[in-house]
């Protein structure tokens, strides 16, 4: 088993503040990990950690089987700004290749050849010179996958990716994400409220809390207490 | 007609006016650049926060005595771009109020320093054109003239350069910083230009109306518009055609030359709105 990532008694938060403590998890190449905890829990924290936008209270996280952290392709979750954004999707696609261009200040057409690839494999060829903010939700979310793509062919990580879509496109969109951790053996790291999807399509969660609740194999998390108090109603768990 | 044009080359034939124009033209198009970035940031009111501080460091400059005023000006301002960017990202200080406090205090300062120590007959008239550009633009000295042309060119070179990364740090910043690109770096050059080009904007159209230089074309092409590459071409264009007109116009009739590209550009802005809305969204790319 090849590792990418290790944390090892990393605690998060800010400012001296701790939010989650004691995560010690791994990740090998091609698994699929959705991480699930209440709000405040600190998904998002680590995502900024694991991203290196923050660093971690205490503890370390390693990298390995020659990952580089600027190698996490990265779908944040939409902003305000982003909606309103005239710009094409061959355009934002296209910024995914930018830590690959270094100095140089434009695309050369290997990076076009990329960028090209990633909106075929996404199926949004057709939309290339279409504007961003005249795309559907769903739309939006695969331009903004096929960006992330161009980033990295390594790992994935999803902020909440399907935060305003309709079912249906939900659906795709989970499809698609587990298409290519199957098919192009990417690791995928998918931040969710989508308690039911989650453990559907991964292959391993990590339940965060006060502390890290659960890591593991998914087959064993269905058989945890904390996956039946998480859904049972009086749990009260399941409404954020 | 004829009259219109003899009268044209009669103004034209003046070095004054010729120089009025280029710099008109290069300042235009130097804000229009940067000015779809700004809006796209959410950074307007930076722009007009800076072009405040540049008003009240001219009015140091001229109590000072100090015959070149850009060697003042453009320091304080890019300074204070520096600073404005770092509270707009620190969340613990609300960036806008930040930004209202440093403007409205630049400006009273610097009336207060005018009206009390300075030599000038005219304090009222000095300010009316320091604020709303008055003739600044038609006593240009050859070593302003060259000050700008630089300036533009450096500004217009940096832009080019770093068109894609300027794109990527506007569209999505996580992300940019995520994937290994210096954000912050390419976020303070935005604030240095920023600077550069309202210090230079200030002898066009003045230090209240900088902000309509920066944000109109911008706001005008991105009605039409949906691509960035188009967006920011077409508000150059617009840019440029509203501040040639507004010159030309200004010259012919004598009204002041700031207010009339402002207002140009005004009008572009309403006749972009309401071709976007006719045309629709959708069809245009």
């Amino acid at each position: 088993m090849c590792t990418q990532l290790t944390c090892e008694n990393v605690s998060l938060g800010y400012e001296g503040n701790v939010i989650t403590k004691n995560l010690n998890f791994s990740i090998n190449r091609g698994d699929y990990l959705c991480v699930v905890g209440e709000n405040g829990s600190g998904k998002s924290t680590l995502i900024k950690t694991l991203l290196q936008l923050k660093s971690p209270i205490s503890g370390k996280i390693k990298f390995g089987d020659g990952l580089l952290q600027r190698e996490i392709g990265y779908l944040p979750q939409q902003t305000e700004l982003q909606k309103d954004f005239p710009a094409s999707a061959m355009e934002i696609v296209l910024s995914g290749c930018l830590s690959r261009c270094g100095m140089r200040p434009f695309y050369n057409r290997k990076e076009k050849i990329i960028a090209h690839n990633n909106m075929k494999k996404l199926g949004i060829c057709n939309l290339k010179n279409k504007c961003y903010r005249n795309l559907s939700g769903g739309q939006q979310q695969r331009v903004l996958l096929a960006r992330a793509l161009c980033a990295t062919q390594k790992m994935l990580l999803l902020d909440e990716p399907v935060t305003g879509l309709d079912p249906r496109a939900s659906l795709e969109m989970y499809e698609l994400v587990a298409k290519m951790g199957r098919e192009d053996g990417i690791t995928i790291i998918m931040v969710s409220h989508d308690i039911s999807a989650a453990v559907k399509y991964a292959s391993h969660i990590l339940h965060l809390g006060q502390e890290q609740l659960f890591f593991g194999k998914k087959e064993n998390y269905l058989k945890s207490d904390i996956y039946r108090a998480f859904m049972s109603p009086s749990g009260g768990y399941e409404n954020d | 007609m004829t009259d219109f044009f003899e009268t044209l080359t009669f103004y034209f034939s003046y070095p004054f006016v010729r120089y009025a124009l280029l710099v008109g033209l290069l300042i235009a198009l130097c804000s229009s650049l940067l000015g779809v970035t700004l809006v796209l940031k959410r950074f307007s009111f930076i722009g007009d926060g800076l072009s405040h501080v540049a008003f009240g460091a001219l009015a140091i400059s001229g109590v000072l005595g100090i015959s070149n005023e850009m060697i003042v000006v453009l320091p304080i301002t890019v300074v204070s771009a520096i600073l404005l960017l770092m509270t707009g990202q620190n969340t613990k200080i609300k960036g806008d109020a930040a930004i209202a406090l440093i403007s409205v205090g630049a400006l009273a300062i610097g009336y207060l320093l005018l009206s009390t120590f300075s030599s000038s007959a005219n304090i009222s008239g000095d300010v009316c054109s320091t604020l709303f550009g008055g003739t600044s633009i038609l006593t240009l000295s050859s070593v302003d003239v060259w000050i700008c042309i630089i300036m533009s060119i450096l500004v217009i070179g940096a832009f080019l350069l770093l068109y894609n990364k300027i794109f990527s740090v506007t569209f999505d910043e996580t992300f940019a910083c995520a994937t290994g690109t210096r954000a912050s770096v390419y976020n303070l050059i935005i604030a240095v230009i920023t600077a550069i080009i309202i210090v230079l904007a200030m002898n066009l159209v003045g230090s209240l109306l900088i902000s309509a230089l920066i944000i109109c074309p911008a706001l005008s092409a991105m009605r039409i518009f949906g691509s960035f590459r188009r967006v920011i071409i077409s508000s150059a264009v617009i840019s440029l055609v509203c501040a040639f007109t507004g010159i030309i116009i200004a010259v012919l009739t004598g009204a002041p030359v700031g207010p009339t590209i402002v207002a140009a550009n005004i009008a572009v802005f309403v006749i972009s709105c309401i071709v976007g809305k006719i045309c629709g969204r959708k069809r245009l790319i």
